[in-house]
């Protein structure tokens, strides 16, 4: 992955290609070329602020620090959502399809102006959403409180959060359920269910289990992990949130999080392979629970339209072809039984010195 | 030249979406692939088992990469299903990174005489590699070499690339980069069997499968919007390297197309099908009526598109 980029060498001309966009003109959104010229590893910030200087003082973008710690310049540059300050120039160039480097808004948060978005509006509602403070054990202590070192580490991948909304930006459940909590502020909540030290663990996770809009409707579709230039991982804490909640805290959410999750578990142990069949009705509590019922009902047309075109026949949905071989019934049954996970985080191990070619090279700014 | 592969077929893909397993096994002998089936194999938990319980997800597909590594003369695994891949690949991301973590795996594993080596090569060899069907077509085979065995150009046929999600994130993790762009692989082959790319906005997003059991309506929405945005880009049919989203976008789409309030009829074609049309299958062969939306009942393959039948 990792493209060198030169320090130094002599300035070349690129071409930036913005969304404009001013909601109190009346006008449309229109695209709006300029040519720069920088050197080619500075970043696509100093691009735009070129172009600003010299061309169009009205271009609007919203920046401070230029080194990737402020969060301020979130934006998608070639359809991919990041950090101006944090990606060059040369990079951008080869990475879009007609060496034109295009910079649009954020998406999920409506436009201010140009590259600026409200980020009030969308981002920071949903981080309020989810008690972003330490509610302390009592007593606190008279002296300070002691953690293992483990905890904070693990924390920190979390706490790594610049808050820019690049994950906000490209989060495909927030794309069709607005209300959905999303990636930057569920990772924020597992910063505090990960710490000690907080006294409502319980409390925190039955909250975003049970509501609909939180941890169980995340799609699992990586864009998060992605675009985060900081490695927080967030569909990565959401996972944790998810386990702990059920493993943890035993909490059974009325959205079948829990119980897909569980169904899904079994289905593998007893078959080895996923038995679809058994999947929906399962994720509502079993086939004779009044609660798969309208499940099943409402699934019968696809199941119908499933069977006329031999996609399924009914010893594939009654029957279980499938076995799972018995050594891997037993390691279901020793793993899952262990007092405590074995969860091997990479944020923290990081990677063996042998591996030369492992992402040792996410991008400078990440802690990996 | 002919490729020996260690082939695990997934699970939905013998499950609901027996028409892939079939059009894989249909497809292989035209492009010199030798499967050998992993049938003693486990489910790779599709991402649910590692959010379960992630040691036990990594010991069961270390151990998927065990019995493949014991297949003789077999230079790597394959997969036909993206889920497969990004699971596994994250799995294998761990067990790779962490001899101490690989030797934890393995001391279980031990238990049924399997070990899972990170270069069986010997050290410092080449890794365990584990490839989708996409990639080793591109990659192994070459998109030159494929092109010389279509029959039946797709000509005209446009088709949209629906990647899905767990093939083309996170790219470090599934070696994407400028020599690899394997997130454009789609395009590629759609353009070396003879066919025309269409662009769209859903290409690389979620079809909605994993939430279809926690919020049926956000799940059916997505699939309903991205086959919606392919229609208006025109496209004759999608074709996808994964059975789950396969399942939210054919066996799902009189749903998804009730989600979103219009009509969609989008014919949604897995890989080894596309490629085994121009390969000069037929439709039939290749399991298409067992699709909800039927390709042949949208697409006339006989005039419109095949220009010319060998």
């Amino acid at each position: 992955m990792a493209e060198t980029h030169r320090v130094g060498g002599s300035p070349e001309k690129f071409k930036l290609k913005l969304r404009r966009f001013d909601p109190e003109s009346g006008e449309a959104p229109y695209w709006d070329e300029h040519t720069i010229e920088l050197e080619p590893h500075r970043s696509v910030l100093e691009g735009i602020l070129q172009a600003r200087a010299r061309f169009d003082g009205s271009i609007g973008i919203r920046c401070s620090c230029r080194a990737a710690i402020c969060g301020s310049c979130g934006v998608r540059i070639n359809g991919e959502p990041g950090l101006a300050c944090h990606t060059h120039l040369d990079h951008a160039r080869d990475s879009s399809p007609d060496g034109t480097i295009e910079v649009e808004p954020m998406g999920n948060m409506p436009v201010i102006k140009d590259l600026v978005v409200d980020m009030d509006a969308v981002h920071w509602k949903k981080i309020q959403r989810v008690t972003p403070w330490l509610l302390a054990k009592q007593p606190v202590p008279e002296r300070e409180y002691l953690v293992p070192r483990e905890n904070m580490v693990d924390v920190t991948q979390s706490m790594a959060c610049i808050q820019c909304g690049a994950c906000v930006s490209d989060c495909l459940a927030m794309e069709v359920d607005p209300g959905f909590i999303g990636p930057a502020a569920l990772a924020k909540a597992y910063r505090f269910v990960g710490d000690p030290r907080d006294a409502e663990r319980h409390e925190r996770l039955n909250d975003l289990s049970q509501d609909p809009q939180g941890i169980y409707d995340c799609t699992h579709c990586f864009k998060c992990v992605q675009a985060c230039p900081k490695d927080v991982n967030p569909m990565g804490q959401i996972m944790r949130l998810r386990r702990i909640a059920g493993a943890d805290e035993h909490i059974v959410d009325q959205n079948n999080g829990y119980r897909h999750e569980h169904a899904f578990v079994k289905n593998i142990r007893r078959n080895g392979l996923l038995h679809e069949a058994d999947l929906v009705p399962d994720s509502s509590g079993g086939k004779f629970h009044p609660r798969a019922i309208p499940e099943l009902i409402s699934g019968m047309p696809t199941a119908i339209r499933g069977l006329m075109r031999g996609k399924m026949t009914l010893s594939k949905i009654l029957l279980h072809p499938h076995k799972a071989p018995k050594p891997v019934k037993k390691y279901f049954d020793e793993i899952d039984s262990k007092p405590e996970r074995y969860e091997l985080n990479l944020y923290v191990t990081g990677y063996d010195e042998d591996d030369e070619p492992t992402p040792a090279t996410v991008g400078e700014g990440s802690t990996t | 030249m002919s490729i020996k592969v260690a082939y695990w077929p997934g699970c939905v893909s013998r499950g609901f979406t027996p028409e892939l397993h079939g059009s894989m096994a249909a497809v292989a002998p035209l492009l010199d692939i030798e499967l050998v089936e992993l049938d003693r194999a486990n489910c790779c938990g599709a991402g649910v088992i590692a959010e379960h319980n992630q040691e036990l997800a990594d010991t069961l597909n270390a151990r998927t990469f065990a019995l493949a590594q014991q297949v003789q003369g077999a230079e790597l695994m394959m997969n036909i299903c993206s889920t497969c891949q990004g699971a596994q690949s994250e799995c294998q991301e761990r067990l790779d990174a962490n001899a101490e973590y690989r030797a934890h795996v393995n001391r279980t594993l031990s238990a049924e005489g399997l070990t899972y080596k990170k270069d069986p090569g010997g050290a410092g060899g080449a890794s365990f590699t584990n490839k989708n069907f996409l990639w080793l077509l591109v990659e192994e085979i070459g998109l030159d070499a494929l092109r010389e065995r279509v029959k039946r150009p797709l000509t005209n046929l446009k088709v949209g690339p629906f990647y899905g999600c767990y093939i083309v994130r996170p790219r470090e993790r599934l070696g994407i980069d400028s020599e690899h762009p394997r997130d454009h692989y789609l395009a590629q082959v759609i353009e070396a069997l003879g066919g025309t790319v269409i662009s769209y906005a859903g290409e690389r997003k979620c079809c909605g499968f994993p939430i279809i059991t926690m919020n049926k309506e956000a799940s059916l929405k997505q699939a309903g919007t991205h086959l919606g945005d392919a229609k208006d880009a025109d496209a004759d049919c999608l074709v996808t390297p994964c059975p789950l989203c396969h399942l939210n976008l054919d066996l799902q789409q009189p749903l998804a197309a009730k989600a979103v309030g219009r009509e969609l009829q989008m014919p949604v074609l897995h890989l080894p099908q596309l490629v085994g049309l121009a390969l000069g299958l037929e439709p039939k062969q290749l399991g298409m009526q067992r699709h909800i939306v039927r390709p042949t009942s949208v697409i006339d393959w006989s005039t419109a598109v095949v220009g010319a039948a060998a």
